[in-house]
């Protein structure tokens, strides 16, 4: 990667490079977390990374078919963060906690 | 222009990223993810999907997240304890960290050939009249599954929610 | 001319009237409160109380700034931002009349065009509800807390019927700009039926246009669905824990928001700065003959005065209603007010049905809120768009 003066523009790898910092701050949150919302929601900022070096590579490939494919994973992570929420509550009213490692009876 | 607003919301996008991960309290790092998404939209724009940027505020920060907002304001949850991290997780994350961004740097760098920079107006494919007319032609039958998966969704949702009765 | 010249121009002056509609907006809401309950409403500041939006800014501003000591300070200042920077952002695709030329420059009547400013407008109502939220979650007391949660709730269970009501009219139009949205209902049927949505065929969009009222009316927390600062049973709802210009940030957001959703229905639905009928009915003398009449009223309730400042006040302001109707009948200035006319008269129309409904209509129950919204107007607005579809493919 050059450094330097500012680019009028930068090149789509730039994108990428953002993209693959997002998904490593969300693998980050994911395993050091112990709330379940947030590792939850590292989940989706995870999937928000996927999203970006989807559009990306559309751009580079002059191709509207990486938008369809981010639109589906919209889809799929509203349809996630339905299911997942209300399995959320349903913890939360079983055990009075959300810390993940408390939910652990299937252990052992 | 295109490269300072790369810049500016990039800046915003990893800021907010790591605010996601460092924050105790869940209401906090909810916020960042709605950051994180404003900004991505934002980025879409640049790249010429305009319908994308819209879904991502409409669907992810509108929606998405006003629900995650809502659960932690019902549950009331509160901060989150001191995580223990593990010897093996200390010492070997961060080389590992590296290791994969550095891998990751290296493929993209050999795929892509950083000739041509993004430009905004290059790109025209991402109109809702293009997205449309592909999800109801190529993509059609996807589509029409993905609202068989938000029925399954919603039923799941409200079974598990739903107060027991007797 | 220079583009940013020309959008800095352009900004000043919406801004500035848009801040001036908003402060009025109050005005005119207490007084048509206070007509409809056989009132009179403020009149102590400036004639017949004109002055009384400037007299609460000053008392909003010089108030004590209190900080509760329990609050969540980071969000607690962050709320009413947030709530009214979302409000304002969306007047800037609002388009409000045609393309115009002034001394050679030619320039929409609006800030900005998107060609997705539905999306847009529908992305941004969806944000608003963080001010709210966090407005209730960070102010740490129990009301305010469930205002939060009533309002997340509410809005997002009524922002599906509003999309879908708005996506019915979108169908026939063809487009997701604001700008073309209005062009495509230009025109009349049989020489003097508005082309607007509203009477469009193949299917006349009036059911989306009510849905879209209602669902309006809930994104915006009005009455009858204020559940989130139902002051009786949650004192303040969201808001209790604000005061001084805090306070009145909410205030703003929610009397912005009104606005747009007024302007949104009258673009979507009533046709925009299209008139009701043809220029060459005369549709161009409307403004001056109601502008002449309000002066002619003026003046009749001058020579009978109810009160003694009548006499002097009422003069003046049946001189200025002439003035304005005469700018009307000016050609070099009548191309920008006639549009300007009947896009704003519409829009004070729908607002005036928000007040009149404040005045009129108790307050829904929670459930019947909820009840509402999944079994009546989701249903209706499926209903709805499913016809619309069918007609839009059959008679293309």
């Amino acid at each position: 990667m050059p450094l330097g003066p500012l680019p009028a523009a930068v090149p789509p790898s730039w994108y990428l490079t953002l993209s693959a910092i997002l998904f490593a701050l969300g693998v980050l949150g994911f395993l050091l977390r112990r709330n379940i919302i947030t590792v939850f929601m590292s989940i989706e900022l995870m999937l928000n990374a996927v999203n970006l070096s989807f559009v990306t590579f559309s751009y580079v490939l002059k191709r509207a078919d990486g938008h369809i494919f981010s639109f589906f994973v919209m889809v799929v992570a509203a349809a996630e963060a339905a299911v997942g929420l209300a399995i959320i509550l349903t913890v939360f009213k079983n055990r009075q906690t959300l810390e993940i490692d408390e939910v652990s009876s299937l252990k052992n | 222009m295109d490269a300072l607003l790369f810049m500016i919301f990039a800046a915003i996008a990893v800021i907010c990223g790591i605010n996601l991960v460092v924050q105790t309290h869940p209401i906090s790092s909810a916020l960042s993810l709605v950051g994180v998404m404003g900004a991505l939209a934002a980025l879409y724009l640049l790249l010429g999907g305009e319908f994308i940027a819209a879904a991502q505020l409409v669907v992810y920060a509108g929606a998405i997240m006003v629900l995650f907002v809502f659960v932690i304001m019902l549950l009331n949850a509160g901060t989150e304890k001191k995580m223990t991290v593990r010897p093996l997780g200390k010492y070997l994350g961060a080389p590992f960290l590296l290791l994969f961004f550095g891998m990751i740097a290296y493929v993209i760098q050999k795929i892509l050939p950083s000739s041509s920079p993004v430009v905004f107006g290059a790109f025209h494919g991402g109109t809702a009249l293009e997205i449309g007319r592909s999800l109801f032609t190529v993509y059609l039958l996807p589509f029409e599954v993905t609202s068989v998966l938000i029925l399954i969704a919603i039923l799941g949702a409200i079974v598990l929610a739903r107060k027991e009765v007797d | 001319m220079n583009f940013y010249l020309l959008s800095l121009i352009k900004t000043a002056i919406v801004v500035g009237i848009f801040m001036h509609v908003l402060a009025y907006l109050q005005w005119i809401e207490r007084k048509v409160i206070a007509h409809v309950q056989l009132r009179v409403g403020p009149r102590r500041v400036g004639p017949h109380g004109l002055l009384q939006p400037l007299a609460d800014v000053i008392k909003l501003v010089t108030k004590e700034d209190i900080l509760p000591s329990h609050v969540n300070k980071v969000f607690y200042f962050m709320a009413p931002f947030i709530a009214v920077t979302f409000a304002l952002i969306s007047i800037s695709i609002i388009p409000f009349g045609p393309e115009i030329t002034i001394a050679g420059v030619r320039t929409n009547m609006g800030l900005t065009d998107l060609n997705i400013g539905v999306l847009f407008i529908l992305g941004i109502s969806g944000l608003g509800v963080y001010g709210v939220a966090l407005a209730g979650w960070a102010s740490n007391n129990k009301y305010a807390l469930m205002g939060g949660l009533r309002s997340s709730a509410q809005m997002i269970s009524y922002e599906l019927p509003m999309a879908l009501a708005l996506a019915a009219p979108l169908l026939i139009l063809n487009t997701l700009s604001l700008r073309e949205i209005a062009n495509g209902q230009a025109g009349y049927y049989w020489g003097f039926i508005p082309r607007w949505a509203i009477f469009q065929m193949p299917f006349p969009q009036i059911f989306s246009f009510i849905l879209f009222l209602i669902a309006g009316f809930a994104e915006t927390n009005r009455v009858p669905f204020d559940l989130p600062e139902a002051e009786n049973e949650l004192v303040a709802g969201f808001h209790v824990e604000y005061a001084s210009m805090k306070f009145a940030s909410f205030f703003m957001a929610e009397y912005a928001n009104m606005v747009t959703v007024s302007c949104i229905a009258t673009l979507l639905f009533l046709g925009g700065w299209h008139p009701i009928f043809p220029e060459k009915y005369g549709s161009g003398l409307i403004p001056v003959l109601i502008f002449a009449a309000s002066a002619v009223l003026c003046f009749f309730h001058a020579a009978n005065p109810a009160r003694p400042f009548d006499r002097i006040t009422l003069p003046v302001f049946g001189v200025l209603f002439l003035g304005l109707g005469g700018l009307f009948l000016l050609p070099p200035v009548q191309f920008i007010l006639l549009p300007l006319f009947w896009f704003s008269a519409k829009v004070l129309i729908i607002l005036f049905v928000f007040i009149w409904v404040r005045a009129t209509l108790p307050r829904f129950r929670y459930d019947q809120l909820m009840r509402f919204a999944w079994t009546f107007m989701f249903p209706v607005a499926l209903v709805n768009l499913f016809i619309t579809a069918l007609l839009v493919a059959l008679f293309p």
